[in-house]
């Protein structure tokens, strides 16, 4: 299956689990909402151009926001964690090994920890910010902050999961 | 010129990711005008579609709660419809008028009350009807029932809102009777053979008797007033040996088609059971 076809099909599933299955769970604690579904950007392929990164998370989360009629404010978080993800795999793995070898980001190309670390500070800046632009304000700012704490850490609860449910192995066929 | 160029070209990703976040912001501050544009609407035909699928998919797994709700709100407007709701008599129809004591020096003695027959049985042997009127609206144990067509029975028992009245079809009923024609007194029994026929006991044989006579309440009942129809003589059996004639009466009222029923309060009942009571001092 080319990486083409694979993200396309990604794009569909992840919004439709998220529209349709995360979106229906009842509330669970005033911290707690579950997002899932920026996963999609966090597995986007290493050699993606950053532009088409950036465009690629604006239509993505332009399009969850035509489901949840809040237009725009899933796709700015998106295009923010689009625009950190570069900086943050130079920072996380090896350059020159792993881009070479792997098609994307996973446990198995760049390591448990790494990957747990970039899943982590993504979906902090993700929630942090949709958090922000959603409420226009701090408010309290401990229920702010406990709010991203506790809607990142159950995202990050499910990304691991989601590691380890589906075998990924994105290894780049052609590099071998 | 073309250092700006390099400069796009530098920093395509970052200027790129500002456009991006712009444009996010701005239709997000005025997502309502961004509703009713083309493009918007269109989007929305793709998503409500996929919706409105999704929803028809997953309304079976809630068909069963949503059932239980549907029950139950019918349940609650039922319980809303008009029909349900019954004022219990308050009327009272006053023998003479309100006073207890008329102009000519007449005491009131009796006093009907109208009441709705709710519930009524004929096929046992100790058979009683209900009556949707109670203490609350005035009546007490011993008060008299009559239908228009005769005597049914006296009140045993009276909750806030209901009655119970002893019909004459009552193994334990026991009524003061007489014959219209001569007054001759009996007692009013039912041998739970036939609902449409009593047995009048105790009736002398001096008495002139003939069926087809009429038999109505006595003077001496504390509950009943006098001169009330209670049906008409069908069979005559004297026995030899007894002086008293036993009486096959055929009911006046219709006790399988009550609709409403009478009460008759003596107001002076308690009085008299009293004294009747009472063991004599000489």
């Amino acid at each position: 299956m080319s990486s083409l076809l694979k993200n396309i099909i990604r794009f569909i599933l992840f919004i439709l689990f998220q529209v349709y299955i995360l979106n229906q769970v009842p509330p669970l604690h005033q911290f707690i909402v579950p997002y899932l579904y920026f996963l999609y950007i966090l597995w986007l392929p290493f050699s993606m151009n950053r532009f088409w990164l950036l465009l690629v998370s604006f239509v993505f989360g332009l399009t969850l926001d035509y489901f949840t009629g809040t237009y725009g404010l899933h796709a700015a978080p998106c295009v923010l964690i689009a625009f950190i993800r570069p900086f943050l795999l130079n920072l996380l793995i090896p350059q020159d090994t792993t881009e070479q070898s792997y098609l994307e980001p996973g446990s198995k190309s760049m390591g448990w920890a790494p990957y747990a670390l970039y899943a982590a500070l993504l979906s902090f800046a993700h929630h942090f910010y949709l958090v922000l632009i959603e409420w226009l304000q701090f408010g309290n700012f401990v229920y702010f902050i406990g709010k991203v704490a506790g809607t990142t850490a159950i995202s990050l609860l499910m990304i691991l999961l989601a590691e380890m449910l589906f075998h990924r192995t994105g290894r780049a066929r052609a590099k071998g | 010129m073309k250092n700006i160029l390099f400069f796009i070209r530098r920093y395509l990703s970052f200027l790129s990711f500002l456009v991006l976040q712009v444009i996010s912001i701005v239709m997000l501050s005025n997502a309502s005008k961004t509703h009713q544009s083309f493009f918007a609407s269109a989007v929305n035909e793709v998503t409500g579609n996929i919706n409105k699928r999704y929803s028809g998919f997953r309304d079976y797994f809630t068909l069963k709660e949503t059932n239980r709700l549907l029950v139950e709100e019918n349940n609650r407007l039922r319980n809303q419809l008009a029909g349900n709701f019954e004022s219990p008599d308050i009327r009272k129809e006053k023998f003479i008028d309100t006073l207890l004591r008329d102009t000519l020096g007449r005491a009131r003695k009796y006093t009907w009350l109208p009441a709705k027959v709710v519930g009524n049985s004929y096929t046992l042997q100790n058979n009683y009807v209900t009556i949707e009127r109670g203490s609350n609206q005035g009546v007490t144990k011993g008060m008299a029932a009559i239908s228009s067509q005769g005597i049914v029975g006296v009140v045993v028992e009276t909750s806030p809102n209901f009655s119970k009245i002893m019909s004459l079809i009552h193994r334990n009923s026991k009524v003061s009777a007489m014959l219209k024609k001569d007054n001759s007194a009996g007692s009013l029994e039912w041998d739970g053979a036939d609902p449409t026929y009593l047995i009048l006991r105790n009736v002398t044989k001096g008495a002139k008797v003939a069926v087809g006579d009429s038999v109505v309440t006595s003077n001496y009942s504390a509950n009943f007033p006098s001169r009330l129809m209670i049906g008409t003589v069908a069979g005559i059996s004297s026995e030899s040996s007894s002086n008293f004639y036993t009486l096959k009466i055929k009911t006046a009222t219709n006790f399988f088609s009550l609709q409403y029923v009478y009460l008759i309060e003596n107001v002076r009942y308690s009085e008299q059971v009293q004294l009747e009571n009472s063991v004599p001092k000489n």
